[in-house]
């Protein structure tokens, strides 16, 4: 198997090795509605985290995801309760803004040659502040068309239910690998990754890039906003603290290296699903504390750790000599 | 294959100043269709100024540059890439996470529907990389192939990118003598297919080998072009080394004759492609010179000796102790100095002020645990700056402010701050102004005569000639001569740096 493909096989193999282990003690657990609480309770992370597997990928980091969702949930939230305005011109609305707010970032990283870390955290400072600004209260939402999205969707044999928002998510995630796989978008994300400075010798537009990666993320996170909003029925300021934490978590359990340059928006899909099921085990269970899930999550990234730079060793002593490929 | 004969590209006086030195004087250069131009110079001759401004990374003061008869000015390295140049480093400059194929097309992807077509790409990639000879599997990441292999797909890109003009910036510098073959008959194929080759490298060997015509710079000015056939390799050498065979040079160390038994002896000393395992025996106040080409061996000498590339064979010892050099921390400890060659990098910390990198090498033989008290970081600072004349308007002064020479002397007393009884100094001469030069030569003879052992790397044979009691001269990574007395003279080290290798395999 080439390489680059190993972390992806491991977390694959660590959540069917988990899924066995706890459908052994608990055989509930293998259900479709498992399955599809699952992709509902993680719809909102799901959808921030391809975003964050983007950035990622093209070396960066944005941390400012958790804010903008909140941001998003209560501009949406207080929106609707003061204006006539229709949710979905709304939620157009709050797409349009976040998309610009990661652009400004991204143009902030690139123009000033800023590293990331400081301007999104900057903008993760901006973002939760102005959700305050708006409202300091929990705000409900109620209106009927959000019944009617609520109401949506597909019993799955078995009785599990796939909601809108689970289905979001999983289009969210074809559409990122996609993007990432068959687009010189996505080639050019990845050069980022693997060296700015010889990307651009190499005819990458950098800027645009780099601008066009923390757009997605902030669509993604205003997006993730929406779907938090619909899950949630409330937008509240103080909501989705450190969910770009558990984003970045759940892109390197998937098998994306942390400098960049490689892996694969799937192997976050497995990386969110992890997560999930440590906590629906949690669930189960009864007894344990949902603190469970922090330590099982920090062993995990741990271990990715290791896996990653074990393989990065392993690689660069398997070189392909020249006499092999040399052939004539 | 008929070979075109045209002239393909030509330089015509061309021109570029930077604040503070002029890297290209009227330099004129032409390269033929159907022809590998080797372009030879030591460091700060305007061998990569010369290139740069072909390729588009710089822009030229004036002169003249004529691609195929039209005038050609590129902005940037794209346009110069569009109109026929194209470039190959000796870093492979290309993405080791992307796979060959997507390094080969990055931004010229085939698609379809919208949709970048994997098939259609591999199987480009496939077909281009099979005229090359090479039949490798182009799905997998750059990164899990040789360097050589690297380097045959970045000259395939450059070729399919552009077309014209292939410039070979130093390829063959990491590859293995097998490797090498396989990029000549890459490059080889090229010529014949009519494209120009400029080819700069470090080994003469290859030189010879490969090149049709010869040009050599110097300090930003051309020597001279010559056919490789019609060329030997001391008058090369001279060329490059600028060392005029008439000129006379006192051998100062000649009058100081040293005859203490060595203090310091060198056995087996070397480290695998580094540079080959060497004996060097060092005496007190004694001072011995390095002598050699760019890329020969002379700076790996001095790394390996002081542990930055820690030697893996052979032994040290000093008046029979033996010594630990595996790292630099080690080599300090036992009372080893090193002024490395380039100061921007190596050397100076640019923003700490000129006190601060005075004690830097003293405060870390004491360990961070015990700081230098402010008052005796001052002291030693003042001391430095006057007993070596430092021309700085305040001790406080970010060292970067200062000229090149005054910067020299403060790494220099970085290292006397800390009594060493072994200095290498790396290029102590290079980039300053004549009046410093003087000055690091005088402090050089002073030094030994207070009883430290010297290590002088240099490519200005006078100087080594005035100041060593014994040289060595380096090529092709191993100590090949050692000349003592009468033969320290720069004819006889021109002659020992052209001599013919003796067997083929020596590198």
């Amino acid at each position: 198997m080439k390489s680059r493909y190993l972390p992806l096989a491991a977390t694959t193999l660590i959540f069917l090795l988990a899924y066995t282990l706890c459908y052994a003690q608990f055989p509930a657990m293998l259900s479709t509605r498992v399955i599809g609480n699952l992709f509902t309770d993680n719809a909102f992370l799901g959808i921030a985290a391809v975003g964050m597997t983007f950035v990622i990928l093209s070396g960066g980091i944005d941390l400012s995801i958790g804010s903008v969702i909140a941001f998003t949930s209560v501009f949406i939230a207080v929106l609707l309760a003061g204006t006539g305005l229709h949710p979905l011109t709304v939620f157009a609305l709050a797409l349009v803004i976040s998309t610009l707010f990661g652009a400004a970032m991204g143009a902030v990283i690139h123009y000033l040659e800023m590293p990331p870390f400081i301007v999104t955290l900057a903008g993760m400072f901006l973002a939760r502040g102005m959700a305050f600004v708006l409202s300091i209260d929990s705000i409900p939402v109620a209106h009927p068309f959000y019944d009617v999205l609520q109401s949506l969707y597909w019993r799955m044999p078995g009785g599990g239910r796939l909601t809108l928002i689970g289905v979001l998510m999983l289009l969210v995630f074809l559409a990122g690998i996609l993007l990432a796989h068959r687009t010189r978008f996505g080639a050019n994300v990845y050069a980022l990754g693997g060296g700015a400075a010889t990307a651009r010798l190499m005819g990458v537009a950098v800027g645009q890039t780099t601008i066009a990666i923390y757009a997605l993320s902030g669509l993604l996170a205003g997006l993730s906003g929406i779907v938090f909003s619909l899950y949630t029925s409330a937008g509240y300021s103080l909501s989705a603290v450190g969910v770009e934490l558990d984003a970045i978590a759940a892109v390197v359990i998937g098998g994306t290296l942390l400098t960049g340059g490689s892996g694969f928006i799937a192997g976050t899909f497995v990386g969110i699903l992890i997560t999930g099921l440590i906590q629906t085990y949690i669930t189960f269970d009864g007894t344990l504390s949902s603190w469970w899930t922090k330590i099982v999550i920090g062993i995990l990234l741990f271990a990715f750790i290791f896996l990653q730079k074990g393989i990065l060793w392993v690689s660069s002593r398997n070189r392909v000599a020249l006499d092999h490929a040399h052939g004539r | 294959m008929e070979k075109p004969q045209g002239t393909l590209l030509s330089v015509e006086s061309l021109t570029k100043s930077f604040p503070g030195a002029l890297a290209l004087d009227r330099v004129d250069f032409t390269l033929r269709a159907g022809e590998v131009h080797a372009l030879l110079g030591e460091n700060g001759a305007g061998k990569s100024t010369l290139i740069k401004c072909l390729t588009g990374a710089y822009r030229r003061d004036s002169g003249e540059i004529l691609l195929d008869g039209r005038p050609f000015d590129p902005r940037d390295t794209f346009e110069a890439q569009a109109l026929g140049i194209g470039t190959v480093y000796q870093e492979v400059n290309l993405l080791p996470n992307l796979t060959v194929a997507e390094n080969l097309y990055l931004g010229r992807q085939p698609r379809r529907f919208g949709m970048v077509s994997v098939r259609e790409l591999n199987a480009k990639a496939r077909a281009l990389l099979s005229r090359y000879g090479l039949d490798i599997d182009v799905t997998r990441e750059l990164s899990s192939y040789s360097v050589a292999v690297q380097q045959i797909v970045a000259i395939a890109r450059a070729v399919d990118l552009s077309g014209r003009i292939l410039v070979l910036d130093e390829p063959t510098a990491s590859l293995d003598a097998q490797e090498v073959r396989l990029v000549f008959d890459i490059v080889r194929r090229l010529r014949e297919q009519g494209l120009g080759i400029i080819f700069i490298t470090h080994f003469l060997d290859q030189v010879f080998e490969l090149s049709d015509r010869i040009t050599v710079l110097r300090n930003g000015r051309l020597v001279g072009t010559r056919r490789t056939a019609e060329i030997k390799r001391i008058e090369l050498v001279t060329m490059m080394l600028g060392h005029e065979l008439s000129q006379e040079t006192r051998h100062h160390a000649a009058d100081r004759p040293n005859d203490a038994p060595p203090a310091y002896r060198f056995r087996d000393f070397g480290r695998a492609g580094a540079v080959q395992p060497f004996d060097l025996d060092v005496r007190r106040g004694e001072v011995v010179g390095v002598a050699g080409l760019l890329g020969s061996g002379r700076t790996e000498t001095a790394e390996v000796i002081f542990g930055v590339r820690p030697h893996d064979s052979g032994t040290a010892e000093k008046e029979g102790r033996k010594l630990d050099l595996a790292s630099p921390r080690a080599a300090i400890a036992e009372g080893f100095g090193f002024c490395p060659e380039d100061r921007k990098t190596d050397g100076i910390i640019g923003d700490l002020s000129v006190r601060e990198n005075i004690i830097l090498a003293l405060q870390a033989r004491r360990g961070w645990s015990r700081p230098l008290p402010r008052q005796e970081q001052i002291e030693i600072a003042d001391r430095f700056i006057k007993a070596l004349d430092i021309r700085t308007s305040d001790r406080e002064k970010p060292i970067r402010l200062l000229s090149g020479g005054n910067q020299q002397k403060a790494i220099l007393a970085r290292w006397l701050a800390t009594n060493p009884e072994f200095l290498i100094l790396d290029e102590p001469t290079r980039g300053i102004d004549v009046g410093a030069h003087a000055e690091i030569i005088r402090l050089i003879e002073s030094l030994c005569e207070k009883g430290m052992s010297l290590l002088v790397i240099s490519s200005e044979l006078e100087e080594l000639v005035a100041y060593s009691h014994r040289v060595i001269v380096v090529r092709d990574r191993a100590h090949v001569a050692e000349l003592v007395g009468e033969e320290i003279n720069t004819d006889s080290i021109v002659r020992a740096i052209a001599a013919e290798r003796p067997t083929e395999d020596a590198r």
